[in-house]
């Protein structure tokens, strides 16, 4: 009985779930992004991250003095060093934004980012690899 | 239903209940299952030899990984063992914000099992019911850590980061509302008729043999053994907040070691997990959250370590046990790790001998184990040709025998 209360007044309330990106599942994934781009239609925004969420890592590569400090705590094996500049070159494919380097970082070069929506069908696609 | 012929019915690896790789080899005679043969090893991923790759600040999210659900108590046990060895010692501070994650992780997992056997006796609307409440402390946790599964909130000596003073007050707000909703939920799952029926009397385990096969956290704990790590050998901030093991006759004044019985423990749980953090927070002393700030300088530190360590906790499905070895070496040496769903494998033939096969998802479901992925199941007659039930025909038995028993 309760649970039979419960679902009735259930149809009154507003749903639980964030309709993001679109009410309804679109026919086509391709299609609803043309006609965002378009302007013909509006996606629903995603539910706000907290302050320090870990997203997609950032990088400044002007700052990196070349320590490797985060190459030997990165537990994915996601971070490559460039021997001829001394910089390094993240794959955010493999990163599993745990944010160990951030906090060994000397120079404070690397953050994360509240970026979350990362997903490609190439995972060296550039939009995959940071190195800036 | 029984036709006096025993067949075999072999339910995985692609496993039928929980999504879990794990083989049984039921025996039965009709609808009944007569005998079981356990074969767990399906999903043999290869983590320890990863972890001895590595140094100890990059096994620590490795061991996380281990699991989605049990993230914390992983990295819990392996920082233990870990600081067993070096005698680094975690702050007090960091003490109390590990139970605290500890804690909110416990009860998210079993409302996330109460769903899921909701679901698998075809209570769907329940399943959604508990999943939007268990969606708030997703939430908490995500506010507090910055993710909603992988928290890597551990290190070795402390945690990564503070609870903030101005975070405390959304902390309280989420545990009322968990406070609020404990009795609707109370209500929802403990005095449904439909519930009651698919639940009681069903998996009986009984106290011999909980302590027989080794059964370990709420599963032993429903049978009358009143078993928890928290409680045996405290640790941590467990050592000021003592914790006392749940045992359903809390409840009902008696244990049967039924379904119904593991429903009632894990749900007293949620609220003892409450209350823990409650006073977690309450008793919390100021200080810093890392014995050693400076990650490059532990890792010097621990190169130096040498020796063997083990590191347990209670996880929500019952004890972890890692067991770590470092000599004196940038990568740790030897590593082995013991999740409480391998102890709650035995006691599954106890439980579903004697069941019907449509009672398979439930019972299977009842010990929360813990390994992984998609479900099918396979028939094979003697001298007629193979076919197949797939996971969704088992499940839709399931609902049926639910039916069954309304009408």
């Amino acid at each position: 009985m309760t649970m039979i209360f419960e679902l009735l007044t259930q149809m009154f309330k507003r749903p639980a779930t964030n309709q993001f990106p679109a009410r309804h599942a679109p026919k086509s994934v391709h299609g609803l992004v043309a006609t965002v781009q378009a302007g013909k239609a509006k996606l629903n925004p995603p539910v706000p991250v907290p302050e320090d969420f870990r997203g997609k890592i950032f990088y400044n590569r002007e700052t990196c003095i070349g320590c490797k400090l985060c190459i030997n705590v990165c537990p994915a094996h996601a971070i490559e060093f460039l021997p001829e500049n001394k910089k390094v070159r993240i794959f955010a494919a493999q990163c599993i934004q745990c944010g160990q380097c951030n906090d060994v970082c000397p120079k404070n070069c690397l953050s994360m980012s509240k970026e979350f929506a990362m997903a490609d069908t190439n995972k060296m696609s550039a939009n995959l690899i940071v190195e800036k | 239903m029984s036709g006096g012929a025993e067949y075999s019915v072999p339910v995985g690896p692609i496993h039928a209940a929980l999504e879990e790789p794990v083989l049984f080899n039921f025996k039965v005679d009709g609808e009944r299952v007569v005998d079981v043969e356990v074969v767990p090893g399906q999903n043999h991923r290869g983590v320890e030899w990863m972890g001895m790759q590595r140094n100890p600040v990059q096994v620590i999210y490795l061991a996380e990984k281990i699991c989605g659900i049990c993230t914390v108590c992983h990295a819990y046990s392996f920082v233990r063992a870990v600081e067993h060895i070096s005698g680094i010692e975690s702050t007090p501070r960091a003490d109390y914000i590990r139970a605290i994650l500890a804690e909110l992780e416990r009860m998210h997992s079993h409302l996330l099992w109460a769903g899921i056997a909701a679901h698998e006796i075809g209570f769907d609307s329940l399943l959604h019911y508990t999943w939007k409440v268990r969606e708030n402390e997703m939430d908490l946790r995500e506010m507090i850590t910055g993710n909603r599964v992988h928290y890597d909130m551990f290190m070795i000596g402390g945690v990564r980061r503070d609870i903030k003073q101005d975070q405390i007050p959304k902390i309280l707000e989420t545990l009322k509302y968990y406070k609020d909703n404990f009795e609707k939920l109370g209500k929802l799952f403990l005095q449904d008729k439909v519930i009651k029926m698919r639940t009681q009397g069903v998996g009986v385990l009984t106290k011999e043999d909980a302590l027989k096969l080794c059964a370990v956290g709420p599963t032993a704990r429903a049978s009358g053994v009143p078993k928890d790590v928290r409680q045996d050998q405290p640790f941590g901030a467990y050592l000021d907040i003592p914790v006392k093991a749940i045992t359903p006759d809390a409840l009902t004044g008696e244990v049967h070691g039924d379904v119904y019985d593991r429903i009632i423990v894990r749900l007293l749980e949620v609220k003892q997990s409450i209350e823990i953090i409650e006073e977690c927070l309450k008793r919390m002393p100021e200080g810093p959250i890392l014995a050693e700030p400076n990650i490059t300088r532990l890792l010097i530190q621990l190169k130096k370590a040498h020796g063997e360590g083990i590191g347990r906790h209670e996880a929500p499905r019952g004890e972890v046990y890692h067991y770590v070895r470092m000599d004196a070496s940038d990568k740790v040496t030897a590593w082995k790790v013991r999740a409480p769903t391998y102890a709650n494998v035995m006691p599954w033939v106890p439980m579903l001998k004697g069941q019907q096969i449509a009672d398979i998802p439930i019972v299977a479901a009842s010990t929360d184990p813990c390994m992984s992925c998609t479900d099918r199941a396979v028939v094979v007659k003697e001298g007629q040709k193979p076919y197949m039930i797939s996971g969704e025909e088992l499940h839709k038995m399931s609902v049926e025998k639910t039916r069954r028993m309304m009408a």
